[in-house]
C-alpha cells in the first residue's frame, strides 16, 4: 500500500428514519486513499462499519459521474464540499488532508425531509416539474432539424439553464432554504427556446405557486445558490423568472 | 386555504414569493429616492441657521400637501416592513432544522446580505427616535424675515449637542449603509434587471450611493456636534 494513506475523524448524522431525532455521531477511519472519491470513502467506512456488525449510513448515490444529481452532501458546511463546479461523487480525498476532520450533514429544508442518516427527499423538486416545467405537444415522428430557428446565442442560454441535474445545492446552501435557483433554470430552458412559448404565463404561474406551497424560503439574491451549483447555473435565471412570473401573474 | 383564495391576477401576484420580492424591490426604490432628497435638505444646515429654518418653514407651509405626502410614505415604509417581516418569517421556516456546520462560499451571500433584517430593525428604531426627537422634538421660534417659524435648527443643534446622541445617529447611518449596499443591487435583481455588462456596474453604483449617503447623514451629524460646541 501507497504511503500517503490518509487517517481521518468523521462527523455524520445519523437518523434512524424520518421521525427519529438525529445525532451528530463521530468515526475514525484509516486507510483513505487520496484517489478516492468521496463516496468510495464512505463505501470504506460502511464496509468497516458492516463487518462489525453495525448499521451502514445511508447516502444519496447513482451514476457517480456527475450527472444524475442524485448524490448530495453538506460537507465541512459547504454544499458537496469545497470543490467549485463539482458534485460530492465526483470530489476526491486529494482535497482533503491526513488528520482533518470532515463534517457530514444532509442538505437541510422543510420541503427536504430526511429519510435516514444522510438521505433526503427530494421529491419536491419532481412536484415542481409536474407543475409545468414541461410542454405538450404531439409526439409524432421526430421533427425535422433546424425546422424552428433558433439563435445560437439564444440556443447556448437554454442548455446552460437545461444543465441544471435537480441535486438541491441551491436550496442546501441557501440560507433561506429557497428554490429559486432550480425552478428558474427549468422554467428558463423552455421559456427561451419558441417551443416553450405557447404555455408559458400557466408555466411560470404554476411553477412558482408550486414552488411557494411547498415551503421553500424566498430569495434574498445573496447568491450563495450560485456559488454552490455543481453545474454553474446562474442567476440571470431567477431575474428571467423575476421577469417571466411578473408579465404571467398580472396578464392572467 | 389561503393559497386558493388568491391563486391568479394581482392578489396570487402579492401573495407569491416574487411577488412580494419585487413590491419589496419598488418600495426600496422609493425609499432610497426619499433618502436623497432628505439628504439634499439636511445639506442647508451648513449654510446656517436662516436657510436651514426656512426650508423647513416653506416644508410646513405646503399643508394639507405635505401630510398627504407624509402618508404616502408612510404607506411605502409599512409596505416595505411588513414585506420583510413575512418574507423573513418564511425564510425561517423554510429551514426548521439548523446545520451543525455552515461555510460561506464566500463567492455569494456577504456580511451585508447576511445581516438585512438586523440592519433594518436598527433603522426600523433609528426612524421611530428620529422622529421622536426632531419632527416632535423640542420646539423653539425664530423671527425669519418678520415671520414667527420653527427654529429647528436649535433642536438639530441641540440634539447634537450630546456625543452620545450623535454616535448613535452614526451607527444607525453605518447600518442604513450596509442595508443599502446589498440592498440597491437586491432590488435590481428582484424586479428582473439583471444583465452581463450592467449588473457589476449596479453593484459599484449601489455601494457608491450607500457610502455617500452614510457619510453625508453622518457627517453632518458631527457637524451638527461641531457647531454645538462652538456655540457653548
Amino acid at each position: 500500500m501507497s504511503t500517503n494513506m490518509m487517517k481521518l475523524k468523521l462527523k455524520i448524522w445519523r437518523q434512524a428514519d424520518h421521525k427519529s431525532k438525529g445525532s451528530m455521531q463521530d468515526y475514525d477511519l484509516e486507510n483513505v486513499s487520496p484517489d478516492m472519491s468521496f463516496l468510495e470513502m464512505l463505501d470504506l467506512l460502511n464496509e468497516n462499519l458492516i463487518n462489525s456488525g453495525s448499521d451502514a449510513i445511508a447516502f444519496d448515490h447513482d451514476c457517480r459521474e456527475g450527472i444524475c444529481g442524485m448524490c448530495s452532501l453538506m460537507i465541512n458546511g459547504e454544499a458537496h464540499g469545497p470543490q467549485k463546479l463539482t458534485t460530492t461523487c465526483q470530489l476526491h480525498m486529494r482535497s482533503f488532508k491526513d488528520g482533518d476532520t470532515i463534517v457530514i450533514e444532509p442538505f437541510r429544508a422543510k420541503a427536504f425531509p430526511v429519510h435516514k442518516d444522510l438521505m433526503v427527499d427530494r421529491t419536491a423538486f419532481d412536484e415542481i416539474i409536474a407543475a409545468g416545467g414541461f410542454v405538450s405537444m404531439n409526439a409524432g415522428n421526430a421533427p425535422d432539424g433546424n425546422a424552428i430557428p433558433i439563435g445560437k446565442a439564444t440556443a447556448e442560454l437554454a442548455m446552460d439553464a437545461a444543465a441544471c441535474i435537480g441535486c438541491g445545492a441551491c436550496v442546501a446552501s441557501c440560507e433561506n432554504a429557497s428554490a429559486m435557483l432550480f425552478t428558474s433554470a427549468k422554467l428558463s430552458q423552455l421559456a427561451l427556446l419558441p417551443q416553450g412559448q405557447a404555455e408559458a404565463k400557466e408555466r411560470a404561474i404554476s411553477m412558482v405557486k408550486k414552488m411557494d406551497e411547498l415551503g421553500f424560503g424566498n430569495c434574498t439574491n445573496a447568491a450563495e445558490c450560485e456559488a454552490s451549483c455543481p453545474k454553474g447555473i446562474e442567476l440571470s435565471n431567477i431575474a428571467r423568472m423575476n421577469r417571466e412570473f411578473f408579465k404571467s401573474a398580472l396578464s392572467k | 386555504m389561503a393559497s386558493q383564495a388568491c391563486s391568479s391576477g394581482i392578489c396570487g401576484y402579492l401573495c407569491s414569493s416574487i411577488g412580494k420580492k419585487q413590491l419589496m424591490g419598488v418600495t426600496a426604490f422609493l425609499l432610497i429616492g426619499f433618502l436623497k432628497t432628505h439628504l439634499l435638505g439636511n445639506f442647508l444646515i451648513i449654510f446656517g441657521r436662516d436657510a436651514f429654518n426656512e426650508y423647513c418653514y416653506r416644508l410646513m407651509s405646503l399643508g394639507p400637501m405635505l401630510i398627504v405626502a407624509e402618508i404616502i410614505l408612510l404607506a411605502i415604509f409599512l409596505t416595505h416592513l411588513v414585506l420583510a417581516i413575512s418574507l423573513v418569517w418564511q425564510n425561517k421556516a423554510a429551514r426548521p432544522v439548523k446545520y451543525y456546520s455552515k461555510k460561506r462560499t464566500g463567492r455569494g451571500a456577504t456580511f451585508a446580505s447576511d445581516t438585512m433584517p438586523y440592519t433594518g430593525i436598527i433603522i426600523l428604531i433609528f426612524i421611530c427616535l428620529h422622529l421622536w426627537s426632531f419632527k416632535y422634538g423640542s420646539y423653539y421660534e425664530y423671527e425669519l424675515n418678520g415671520i414667527i417659524v420653527r427654529d429647528l435648527y436649535q433642536t438639530v443643534i441641540e440634539y447634537f449637542s450630546n456625543p452620545l446622541y450623535t454616535a448613535w445617529y452614526v451607527i444607525a447611518m453605518i447600518a442604513m449603509g450596509i442595508h443599502l449596499s446589498h440592498g440597491v443591487q437586491s432590488a435590481f435583481q428582484s424586479v428582473g434587471f439583471r444583465h452581463a455588462r450592467y449588473t457589476p456596474i449596479i453593484k459599484k453604483l449601489g455601494c457608491i450611493l450607500s457610502f455617500f449617503l452614510t457619510v453625508g447623514f453622518a457627517g453632518l451629524s458631527i457637524y451638527g456636534y461641531y457647531i454645538s460646541t462652538t456655540l457653548n
